[in-house]
């Protein structure tokens, strides 16, 4: 069972760990554009989740701000999916795992957009705007390196196949969601199949499908990317710019 | 003395500086209370994530108390969600004229896709292509005219 709290704290955390991740390509993007552009990714990523956590802080009841819930909070406590803490890798795993989180959050703002709480409704309308060109950046740099040269079609192809299986645990069913997260896996199959498709890339055919984000069973990569994420905080308990 | 509203709506976007956030369409009331001389001013940010809001908060209340209001509440809203159609025909021509091309309208879900050529804002030219759509702010893309070669900012329509 999930209440909307719940809910709003993996939304939160989906879209936080996501900004930390891609923000950790400033100034080491392979072109000056694009590192611009996935700095303003993260900046989307971080604005949807300062929303998302202020929401679930103030939905728990408990005092917790956005700034509680993301500094003072361990790995076990985290509800972000899998995806979103896994290594940037190359650009090729960067871009894979972007298109699929564009993919999915898109249709999920979408309809949060129209569900019956104002607060996520309207984070949702703003939202999905904003994903719009996230998905639109991540499915351009995946056809044209898919559809690129030999080595940018191998490592695009390496980048799929080692993500994908990530996938899945984003639409584990959940009715009682504000969204329910399976009621998006066909629009999410429909976009991620076309761009795939024009890249000349393919799904791998594997029964792997690893979870745990949701229940705070994390990969060992997020404990690393909280220890860098929070220890300004956790040393300077309070301290303001 | 300055309106609440007049005192407001001369506030400069502290990215964009040419335009004010009236006319970027970010100001959405501002209401004073007889009673109290309280006044509530209600923004809506462009960009989730958009880093300006804390200091637009500030000159908000900096040119309210310039104009004798002290006493002052900054709201935000997020819905419904800023859009580019909202900014004044008078800042879209300041845009222009700072070398930054505005937006077209919204495509409108269902309706027939039709991109518009961006005009560079120094010659004028519809000849031109997009460098990348993430430019130096959350809002803006880089461009560049194929006529005279100058790189410009288009302001992305949202």
């Amino acid at each position: 069972m999930t209440g909307p709290f719940d809910f709003t704290l993996r939304l939160g955390d989906d879209a936080l760990i996501a900004a930390q991740r891609l923000g950790e390509w400033s100034t080491r993007a392979p072109e000056m554009e694009e590192d611009i552009a996935l700095a303003n990714i993260a900046l989307d990523q971080l604005g949807a989740a300062r929303l998302l956590l202020t929401y679930a802080g103030e939905l728990e009841g408990a005092g917790r701000d956005e700034d509680a819930l993301a500094y003072l909070r361990d790995d076990r406590e985290f509800r972000n999916c899998l995806l979103v803490e896994l290594p940037n890798g190359d650009f090729a795993v960067t871009m894979a795992k972007l298109l699929f989180l564009s993919a999915y959050q898109v249709p999920l703002y979408t309809a949060l957009a129209g569900c019956a709480d104002e607060r996520l409704a309207a984070i949702g309308a703003k939202a999905r705007k904003e994903s719009a060109y996230h998905l639109d950046h991540a499915s351009l740099w995946v056809r044209r390196l898919g559809d690129g040269t030999e080595e940018s079609h191998r490592r695009m192809q390496a980048a799929v196949d080692e993500v994908w299986p990530y996938t899945h645990e984003l639409f584990t069913p959940d009715p009682a969601a504000p969204v329910d997260p399976a009621t998006l896996r066909a629009d999410f199959d429909a976009t991620v199949t076309a761009v795939l498709d024009e890249a000349t890339l393919t799904l791998p055919q594997t029964s792997w499908t690893p979870a745990g984000g949701r229940d705070g069973v994390h990969t060992e990569h997020l404990s690393y990317l909280l220890a860098e994420m929070q220890v300004l905080h956790r040393a300077h308990p309070g301290a303001r710019w | 003395m300055t309106s609440p509203r007049e005192a407001v709506a001369a506030v400069v976007d502290p990215e964009i500086r040419v335009v004010t956030i009236d006319e970027l369409g970010i100001l959405r009331s501002v209401d004073e209370d007889p009673a109290t001389g309280r006044v509530v001013v209600t923004i809506t940010p462009t960009y989730t994530g958009c880093p300006a809001m804390d200091v637009i908060r500030a000159d908000i209340r900096r040119a309210l108390a310039a104009a004798g209001h002290p006493d002052v509440e900054v709201r935000t809203v997020y819905s419904p969600a800023w859009s580019t159609d909202w900014i004044s025909a008078g800042g879209r021509a300041k845009l222009a004229a700072a070398g930054i091309a505005p937006p077209g309208p919204v495509r409108r879900e269902g309706a027939v896709p039709l991109s518009l050529a961006v005009r560079c804002p120094r010659c004028g030219s519809p000849e031109t292509e997009q460098v990348s759509r993430f430019g130096s702010t959350a809002c803006k893309a880089l461009w560049r005219c194929r006529s005279c070669s100058e790189p410009f900012d288009h302001l992305k329509a949202l």
